[in-house]
């Protein structure tokens, strides 16, 4: 990457992950996302560009959204300054930039939503800290909300659970709603809109990949597994990120979701009417996109025949398939309720392993030392399993059953206090690369710890926008991109395909040790 | 008098303004399931959620053991204030309101070391100054001044606790009586006036937002049963949304 950055990633990434930094005011100030294109914006039925009396549509839009949503209004109304939150944001933690902290970035919506909509800010704003909504106001809001994930580490601190992100979707929405939209977000749902997925690809395209990859597999262990694509009639409908069918490493996982499913006996298919899990309507705050988006996911369910529906690795996606599809674009009156509504792919996988149904031979990822990167939407904004707090035992466990070496990273960096990626909610576009590399440094410290304390050399993880994030800042940090992995990438390479090459090579190892049990020995 | 009518105006306002709030916070839609995860599965899982929150502030534990203790002690002492000042407005005043009231003392003593405690965490750690507004200073420094008010009645000039007695009945029975004219107790009193118009209008109110809030109060319980409130985030109708 030709970019100078005012950031020397090998210095940042020693440390404590927590570790207060300076205050630096103004330290982010000129990093700053591309505006929407006109047609970009219209095409999600926002204006083109700034509109007139911007600031009055702005302020009656910040109107409407608190009356329509009661954690934004929570959040606007109760925060007490109590400062919880304000060291947990890894975009603070790794540049110092004040209007960073989770309460401050929610200061810029909420001196301003004083000033219109409280008795004290109307007369006295001076005492509450009200101000008018100005062009200077307006530009922080579009670089600050641009510099939040929405990965709500904050919420988690926060005594009265108040969510940042919620924040930053309503300040979208209302950019958006005056013709100031972001070009990366918005670009992208179009792609939905009119072709079908995030990365523009086309059914041909699908099927040609898919078709490329089944010869790949054929080729790797001798065994026909199809990954079938518009199959009508399929019980399965396995909904991906797009990147799974083309970047890399998603790729490898989604080789890892063919041999699963091909292994267990089930019937599949993918969609390419619905050939994206991803929904970045959720970024901008926008329901109405968020659903139109889902309403083909809902097509393809009812096209398709199908009776399951199963998520492919995808964080973000994940919460809005777990969290809204049901509200936006549900019912699904057509799917056997006996499966859960939606299922993620590790809770099938998980399933199919405890009942025996999969074998595992670990020692060929023996030459990878593991950590896992717990996602923050699957963390912390939906689940994954039947309890609470399964969705971090399913994945580790996976992890375990298919590498020998597996190590978590310190404990306030994980589970529900896991650091985003730094890439997510919207960020993960080349001009803010400045802002993914701090966002990243706190991740990236508690891996060099690992790395330095266990040898550490690969991170798995069930997000694609962190795939595709920490591949591009792995090697900034000193580390390999290659060791960016998925969960399914594990389980590719040690999933022990019934009549494989490695089948074979695989029962003759268990039987020369003196294993009688050949059947059983690589279960569970 | 003229404290005794503002002592009752400012009552108004508070029971009023407090409906109020609480009011638009209940109807104030929520257009989707928004639990900060892991959540508890169940309704009666998300009351012992709410209950941890509010008995021991949990997650601020968690997330900041100084503010926490400082935050805690306060609460839990105004708490105990406000209980033992409740010999003034229950007649004949409850056997264990005598037990408790020579703590009330200490109780104050606490509460506004404590106070000050979190005012000096306010002005000087650098993060927390740098979101802090003139008003945030100002609550705490009313409360702080209640409370001093209050102690110097306590420990020094001490009042004549009959004639208060009389007169915080009066306040609940609407039948004025006078009050005696020590300027602590006047202090105090006009300062607690100035709370209670204050509160339901600010952020003093966060302890019912806790309760209120989405993040916090919903049961994750997302493919059990279907979510489906009247309207979305947008005001759109949720798609086929035959039945909640
Ligand atoms: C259900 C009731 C309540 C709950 C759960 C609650 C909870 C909290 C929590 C968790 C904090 C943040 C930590 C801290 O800074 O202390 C806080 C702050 C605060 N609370 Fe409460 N509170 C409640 C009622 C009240 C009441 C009745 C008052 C006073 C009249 C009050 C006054 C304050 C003040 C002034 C602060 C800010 C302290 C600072 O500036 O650092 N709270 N509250
Ligand atoms: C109309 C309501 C109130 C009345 C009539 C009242 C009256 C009094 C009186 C007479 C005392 C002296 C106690 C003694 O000498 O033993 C006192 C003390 C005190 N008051 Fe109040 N007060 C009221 C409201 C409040 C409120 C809302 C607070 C807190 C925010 C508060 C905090 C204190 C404290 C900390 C003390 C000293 C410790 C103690 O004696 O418990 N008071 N109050
Ligand atoms: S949601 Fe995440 S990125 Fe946004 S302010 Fe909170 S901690 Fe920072
Ligand atoms: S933790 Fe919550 S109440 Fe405290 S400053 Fe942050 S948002 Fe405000
Ligand atoms: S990309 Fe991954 S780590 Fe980043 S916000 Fe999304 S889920 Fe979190």
């Amino acid at each position: 990457m030709a970019v100078t950055l005012g950031f020397d990633a090998s210095k940042a990434g020693q440390g404590d992950p927590q570790e207060l930094p300076a205050l630096r005011p103004g330290a982010m100030a000129a990093s700053k996302s591309y505006p929407a294109s006109s047609a970009q914006q219209q095409l999600l039925g926002f204006p083109g560009e700034l509109v007139d009396q911007w600031q009055i549509k702005a302020i009656a839009k910040l109107g409407e959204l608190v009356q329509r949503s009661r954690a934004l209004k929570v959040a606007l109304d109760a925060c007490v300054k109590c400062g919880a939150c304000t060291d947990k944001c890894q975009f603070f933690l790794g540049s110092g930039d004040p209007k960073n902290m989770p309460a401050a970035r929610q200061e810029l919506l909420r001196k301003v939503y004083r000033r219109y909509f409280t008795w004290a800010g109307k007369h006295m704003p001076w005492l509450v800290g009200a101000e008018d909504l100005t062009e200077a106001t307006l530009d922080e809001w579009y670089i600050y909300f641009h510099q939040c994930s929405q990965c709500r580490r904050c919420a988690v601190a926060c005594p009265f659970g108040i969510d940042t992100a919620e924040v930053s979707m309503a300040a979208r929405e209302i950019m958006d709603s005056i013709g100031k939209g972001q070009r990366y977000c918005n670009e992208i749902i179009g792609k939905v809109l009119t072709i079908g997925n995030n990365l523009g690809l086309k059914k041909h395209a699908l099927a040609a990949t898919l078709e490329g990859l089944e010869e790949e597999i054929k080729e790797e262990t001798g065994v026909d597994v199809k990954l079938p694509l518009d199959v009508e009639g399929a019980d399965i409908l396995l909904v991906a990120p797009s990147a799974d069918f083309f970047a890399e490493p998603h790729i490898a996982s989604l080789i890892g979701y063919g041999k699963v499913l091909h292994e267990a006996g089930l019937s599949w298919t993918f969609s390419s009417h619905a050939s994206e899990a991803g929904n970045f309507g959720m970024f901008i705050g926008s329901s109405e996109n968020m659903q139109r988006v889902l309403e083909r996911v809902g097509d393809a369910v009812r096209a398709l025949k199908v009776k399951r529906l199963v998520v492919g690795e995808c964080g973000h996606a994940w919460r809005v398939a777990y969290n809204f599809w049901n509200t936006l674009a549900g019912p699904y009156e057509t799917l056997d309720p006996a499966y859960p509504i939606p299922q993620h792919i590790c809770e099938l996988t998980y399933d199919l392993w405890r009942a025996g149904k999969l074998r595992f031979d670990k020692s060929k990822n023996d030459h990878i030392r593991l950590t896992y990167h717990d996602s923050c939407n699957p963390a912390r904004a939906s689940r994954i399993g039947p309890d609470p707090g399964s969705q971090f035992e399913i994945p580790r466990a996976l992890l375990r059953a298919t590498c020998n070496h597996f190590y978590d990273m310190a404990p306030g960096t994980i589970r529900e206090n896991t650091f985003c990626c730094g890439g997510g909610g919207g960020l993960l576009t080349d001009e803010l690369m400045e802002v993914r590399l701090r966002g990243a440094q706190p991740r990236m410290r508690a891996l060099r710890d690992v790395a330095d304390e266990h040898g550490v050399t690969h991170m798995a993880m069930i997000c694609a926008i962190c795939k595709a994030q920490f591949t591009t800042v792995l090697p900034q940090f000193g580390f390999e991109s290659d060791g960016v992995v998925g969960v399914h990438q594990m389980i590719s390479n040690a999933i022990v395909l019934t009549g494989s090459v490695q089948a074979q090579e695989y029962e003759a190892r268990l039987a020369s040790a003196g294993n009688g049990d050949v059947a059983a020995g690589g279960k569970r | 008098m003229v404290l005794y009518a503002f002592l009752c105006i400012a009552a108004a306002v508070f029971i009023g303004g407090l409906g109020v709030r609480i009011w638009a916070y209940a109807a104030t839609p929520v257009p989707l399931r928004i639990p900060v995860t892991p959540a508890p599965l169940t309704r009666s899982g998300v009351v012992m959620r709410l209950f941890w929150e509010v008995v021991l502030f949990r997650s601020l534990f968690n997330a900041s053991k100084w503010t926490w203790l400082f935050g805690w002690a306060f609460h839990a002492t105004l708490l105990f204030v406000l209980l033992t000042h409740l010999r003034y407005f229950v007649q004949p005043a409850w056997m264990w309101l005598g037990l408790v009231q020579d703590l009330g003392g200490y109780a104050g003593l606490a509460m506004v070391a404590a106070l000050v405690a979190l005012a000096g965490r306010r002005l000087f750690v650098p993060r927390i100054s740098a979101v802090t507004a003139p008003s945030d200073y100002l609550a705490l420094a009313l409360l702080i001044a209640i409370g001093l008010s209050g102690l110097a009645m306590k420990f020094v000039f001490h009042t004549d606790i009959v004639a208060v007695k009389a007169f915080a009945l009066g306040l609940v029975y609407l039948d004025p009586q006078p009050l005696p004219l020590d300027p602590f107790l006047i202090i105090h009193l006009s300062l607690v006036a100035v709370l209670l118009v204050v509160f339901p209008f600010s952020k003093l109110l966060h302890g019912a937002a806790l309760f209120f809030n989405p993040t916090r109060n919903q049961p994750d319980d997302l493919r059990e049963s279907r979510y489906a409130p009247r309207i979305t985030r947008n005001g759109v109708p949720a798609a086929r949304s035959d039945t909640a």
